[in-house]
């Protein structure tokens, strides 16, 4: 019992972090329609400026905001600068840009940084806190809490604040958007950015339990997509309950199936992505895209 | 004074295509002018064409101001609301969500309640159903979502797109009803575009008929209504 009670706290927390990302897939996906690859390169990117800022001597909670400020802003720019001149593009077009943004991202970092992994610190206690005769890693528990809090508030911002309804109109129908006055183009600008600052929260807590290095989030992007599909790409707290769900899935698989261990552990997403496809391919909470032909 | 809107050798074309061949139209202020026509003689592209919603040619003048070749969203900022074809409800939104972005590029957010209030008079169905998907709504109610959200701009020019399409002949008659009332009370100036042309030409004091992109005549409503040619081609009588 407690073996299952700490797996499944600990699958939470990478499941958070899963969600995390998902949950910026998502974000773009819903107001572009652009899956985008380089979202977990992204992540990696922000995580080494956060390793070099407090290489330099910043407090964790400084590099921390400092990571997360340049995080939203770049991933803006990366919409404006890069994004916007192929958004009318085929599809195929958008994806290999983005494919090439994960190509560029990862080795850029490998040319600074090095392909040495890392230790990343996490900001929570080392104390390992005992509730009866189970132990939960306090990094498990502030993961947790750090997910929750960002998705509370990314929540109140697109259901209560006038820019959040915006982001939301432009995204469902950019042309009744421009006629009351809404700025679609920076719209999905501001959705990059927010989504990439999804994303650098989500690296800097996976660090601390994978360590740092610029492949770092390859497998986690698998987990990302898994989740997504899993909650369904049409729904963001889909997505963040489908990371949830993955974390769990996975953590209780590795431990009791027995032949698949940790060494199958990435092929439990795969198998969700191609089950939820094969069954309910708009997810659990998605829906289905229905077009007027 | 000249005229509120004023279009003078308009014309609009999608790809190699011309829609719109030398329009000259106006709109007073305070007025309802209306445009009539035919399916595809161009009355959605020339409404389209005055909010810099296709590329244009000619000069359009709002408020003695060039505003041809302006964004959208500039011409918004300007006092210009556009109810559009299709009704452009944002379905996956709630009816007062629809209406608050309505607001969005309003310069005064602080009566926004009050004008709230205003509306949910003229359309009180909106009300009661201001916490439902603006998708569940019904057609007509879909329009009169159009018709407020375009109206909580507090627009200066007022853009119907076929208001009646699609409608019962009852709710056709409480829309335009209401379109007069804001009209008066409000001053609102419109410019209407319809196919259903004893019900425009009612409304409007001032009449555009449209074929195939040109303007093949125009005059006070009354005097478009006793034209022999009109009532037999639109009128039906």
């Amino acid at each position: 019992m407690e073996i299952f009670l700490q797996q499944v706290v600990s699958g939470l927390a990478t499941g958070g972090i899963y969600g995390s990302l998902a949950l910026s897939l998502v974000m773009i996906y819903q107001a572009t329609d652009v899956v985008n690859f380089a979202q977990g390169e992204m992540a990696m990117f922000s995580t080494y400026l956060a390793w070099s800022l407090m290489n330099h001597g910043l407090s964790y909670w400084l590099a921390f905001a400092l990571t997360v400020t340049v995080a939203f802003v770049g991933g803006l720019a990366i919409q404006r600068l890069i994004m916007r001149p192929v958004e009318n593009a085929p599809i195929l077009t958008i994806v290999i840009v983005t494919l090439g943004l994960l190509v560029i991202f990862n080795s850029v970092a490998g040319w600074i940084y090095s392909y040495i992994i890392q230790p990343f610190p996490s900001p929570f206690p080392t104390t390992a806190i005992r509730v009866g005769s189970v132990v939960f890693g306090p990094h498990d528990l502030g993961a947790i809490g750090v997910t929750l809090v960002l998705l509370i508030l990314l929540y109140a911002f697109f259901r209560f604040t006038s820019l959040g309804l915006a982001m939301r109109a432009a995204a469902q129908n950019p042309a009744s958007s421009r006629l009351v006055g809404i700025r679609v183009g920076w719209m999905l600008a501001l959705g990059w950015g927010l989504a990439a600052l999804v994303g650098a929260v989500a690296g800097m807590m996976v660090a601390p339990v994978i360590f740092l290095e610029p492949n770092m989030m390859s497998g986690i992007l698998i987990y990302a997509f898994a989740s997504a599909t899993l909650g369904g790409f049409t729904s963001p707290g889909g997505a963040v309950l489908g990371g949830f769900l993955v974390g769990v899935i996975e953590n209780l698989a590795g431990t009791y199936i027995s032949f698949i261990g940790t060494d199958l552990k990435l092929t439990v997403a795969l198998v969700l992505i191609i089950l939820v496809l094969l069954v309910k391919p708009s997810g659990l909470f998605g829906r289905a895209v229905v077009r007027r032909v | 004074m000249p005229p509120l809107l004023e279009a003078l050798g308009l014309e609009a074309r999608y790809g190699w295509t011309k829609v719109l061949h030398d329009l000259r139209f106006s709109v007073e202020e305070g007025g309802i002018t209306t445009i009539l026509g035919a399916n595809g003689a161009g009355k959605t592209t020339t409404l389209r064409a005055v909010c810099g919603m296709v590329k244009t040619a000619g000069e359009i003048r709002f408020d003695g101001r060039r505003i041809d070749g302006k964004a959208t969203e500039d011409l918004v900022r300007l006092g210009i609301a556009h109810a559009p074809e299709g009704r452009g409800t944002f379905v996956g939104l709630t009816v007062e969500e629809n209406l608050r972005l309505g607001a969005y590029a309003r310069k005064t957010k602080a009566s926004i309640a009050d004008d709230l209030d205003r509306i949910y008079q003229y359309f009180p169905v909106l009300l009661e159903r201001r916490r439902q998907l603006g998708g569940t709504l019904s057609g007509g109610e879909q329009q009169m979502l159009a018709i407020a959200r375009a109206l909580i701009l507090r627009p200066r020019l007022l853009l119907l797109d076929e208001p009646s399409l699609g409608l019962a002949p009852l709710v056709v008659r409480e829309i335009f009803r209401i379109v007069r009332t804001i009209n008066k009370e409000q001053g609102v100036s419109v410019l209407l575009v319809e196919q259903n042309a004893s019900m425009a030409l009612r409304l409007a004091d001032h009449a555009y008929l449209l074929e195939t992109g040109r303007v093949v005549m125009s005059g006070p409503s009354t005097e478009v209504g006793k034209d022999d040619s009109v009532r037999r081609a639109y009128l039906g009588y």
